[in-house]
């Protein structure tokens, strides 16, 4: 794997961006409290970092940045392409208090059709292999699974449930619970087929046909096999235990993964439902990236603070000093000049000057 | 290469023999030594021990592609993994017990001894009532015994220890086992490798219930 730089990343896939006409999106640290509590259930982590401004409002630094984008976006103004590279304040359920998060991601908001849709995921998938080649993309409907979940007969109560053991992609439980709500056992048998699945669109897509009930499913379905003959097919797979928040997600869901990271570093989709919950008629989609996690793909810490170490005393003129160091630098080497050996740092070489 | 963490302790001993026998055997592993990690590269496993606590953590984290774990550490701790499989074994269940014949008093907050805060907080917000959580490490029967909580929440296997206690089961809350569970993302690169081995563990299992 080649070596990643943070830093590099996030330039290249601002550019990356910017190439396909979306503009940079820039936000302040904090935003008034109301926008986050109003649509808590949409965050990841619903702690919310809050302070008082001088003027007595309340204000919070910022949890997410999806939501100040389509606050901001204008209906019926064509589509808004923006992409941003913020930092956002989470809590983590692991280590409970709160993290600075560096987050690069793209918003598309407005009137989305297959070819916003297929620009999007493909640039998921560019962002992916720029930053490793060995990535995979996951790819869902919700559509999909929401139209299964209404034929099996699932009341809104027992959504959350069932939803979660897809995720653990649970199958035996999920056929217990089934059965224990008194689902259609038809269609049980069809959830827990597709809570187990995972492999290539072209293999699994025929398969899925014959789980269709109902027009919505079928939309679904049409949906996601246009869009998968859209972008590389060979890191794509289709995954349909991935599921996130119903209230806010409806169509496609995607998620990203890079070898050697415990978890997932991509994550995106189809928001319509978020925008119809703030009075909207239009839809949404777009990604974040989590580039804090790729700390830990960055190549091995280098062993020295600095190639050399140069130590002079009272009786060496400044010049020859610094003069010396700059030579060594030209060859290409890193160089500290001290007069005695710093505490704690650690040098390939040591020498005197002269 | 599968990275497995087993939970230490008997279970720990007995899924081993489940997975030696379903095709993943690793000899060095019942070796008398001091050693934490064992491999096969012939069998493509690699197995260390963890404290059963600490296999979910493992195998969030993506030290572990795959572990086993109790249902009662995934109901507590809740961690971001696949559970792909009940293995059948280290079968008790999840019970508030207390005193034999002790009256359930609604009229006071219940005080509440366990291991597990996550699981006997959830149960009782679901009957809306006010506990009083004393976490506690081991040996959870004491505490009501010398009336540090009216019950305690924990798991029982006999309810052997109960009953020369004089404490009984109050409720059965969940029945539990042990699962196999993967990390979601060493699942997918490894996703071939994984389903085999869950497949072949699953019939080992199958085949076992038969003749028992």
């Amino acid at each position: 794997m080649k070596e990643i730089h943070s830093e590099q990343v996030v330039r290249q896939l601002r550019e990356l961006y910017r190439r396909y006409g979306y503009t940079q999106y820039r936000m302040s640290k904090f935003e008034p409290y109301d926008l986050y509590v109003h649509n808590k259930s949409f965050l990841i982590s619903e702690d919310i970092l809050t302070f008082t401004d001088a003027d007595g409002r309340l204000m919070a630094l910022k949890p997410d940045v999806t939501l100040s984008i389509v606050k901001n976006a204008k209906e019926g103004s064509g589509l808004q392409k923006v992409y941003y590279s913020e930092n956002v304040y989470r809590t983590s359920p692991m280590t409970r208090g709160f993290r600075e998060i560096m987050q690069t991601g793209l918003e598309c908001v407005g009137d989305i059709d297959l070819v916003a849709m297929g620009e999007v995921l493909l640039l998921a998938a560019r962002s992916l292999d720029m930053i490793c080649e060995d990535y995979l993309l996951d790819v869902s409907h919700m559509g999909f699974v929401a139209g299964l979940l209404d034929s099996a007969g699932a009341g809104e109560d027992s959504r959350g449930e069932l939803l979660k053991l897809m995720g653990e992609k649970n199958v035996s439980g999920l056929g217990t619970l089934c059965r224990e709500l008194g689902l259609d056992p038809e269609a049980s048998e069809d959830l827990c087929q597709l809570t187990g699945l995972y492999g290539a669109p072209e293999e699994l897509l025929p398969a899925l046909e014959d789980m269709v009930r109902g027009e919505r499913m079928a939309q679904a379905l049409a949906e996601l096999t246009a869009v998968c003959t859209l972008t590389p097919q060979a890191h794509l797979q289709l995954d349909f235990s991935m599921v996130n928040n119903m209230d806010y997600y409806n169509g496609l869901i995607f998620q990203g993964y890079l070898p050697g990271l415990p978890s997932g570093v991509l994550s995106g989709g189809r928001y319509d439902n978020l925008l119809r919950q703030m009075g909207r008629g239009d839809g949404a989609i777009g990604f974040a990236i989590y580039m804090n996690l790729l700390e830990r793909l960055e190549g091995a810490r280098e062993d020295y603070d600095a190639d050399v170490l140069l130590l002079y005393d009272e009786t060496t003129p400044a010049s020859a000093v610094l003069g010396e160091a700059e030579r060594c630098r030209r060859a290409g080497e890193s160089v500290r000049v001290e007069r005695w050996v710093p505490e704690g740092l650690t040098f390939r070489t040591i020498r005197k000057v002269g | 290469m599968i990275d497995i963490a087993l939970p230490k302790g008997r279970l720990g001993e007995k899924v081993y023999e489940i997975l030696a026998q379903a095709g993943y055997p690793c000899p060095a592993i019942q070796e008398e030594n001091r050693k934490l990690v064992f491999e096969n590269p012939q069998a493509g496993v690699r197995y260390f021990w963890v404290k059963p606590s600490d296999v979910a953590i493992y195998v969030e984290r993506a030290a572990a592609d795959i572990g086993i774990a109790g249902k009662d550490i995934l109901l507590e701790y809740q961690p971001e993994v696949y559970e792909l499989a009940d293995l059948g074994i280290g079968k008790c269940r999840m019970c508030v017990a207390g005193r034999k014949g002790a009256r359930d008093c609604r009229d006071q907050t219940l005080r509440v001894a366990t291991k597990f805060p996550k699981i006997a907080k959830s149960y009782y917000s679901a009957q809306s009532r006010d506990i009083d959580i004393i976490k506690l490490h081991g040996s959870i029967e004491l505490a009501p015994l010398l009336g540090l909580s009216d019950v305690i929440v924990d798991i029982v296997e006999t309810g052997k220890t109960l009953l020369e206690n004089d404490l009984e089961v109050k409720e059965t809350i969940v029945p539990i086992s042990a699962r196999l569970i993967a990390n979601k993302v060493s699942y997918k690169f490894k996703h071939e490798e994984i389903t085999r081995l869950c497949q072949q563990v699953d019939q080992y299992c199958r085949e076992r219930g038969k003749t028992l």
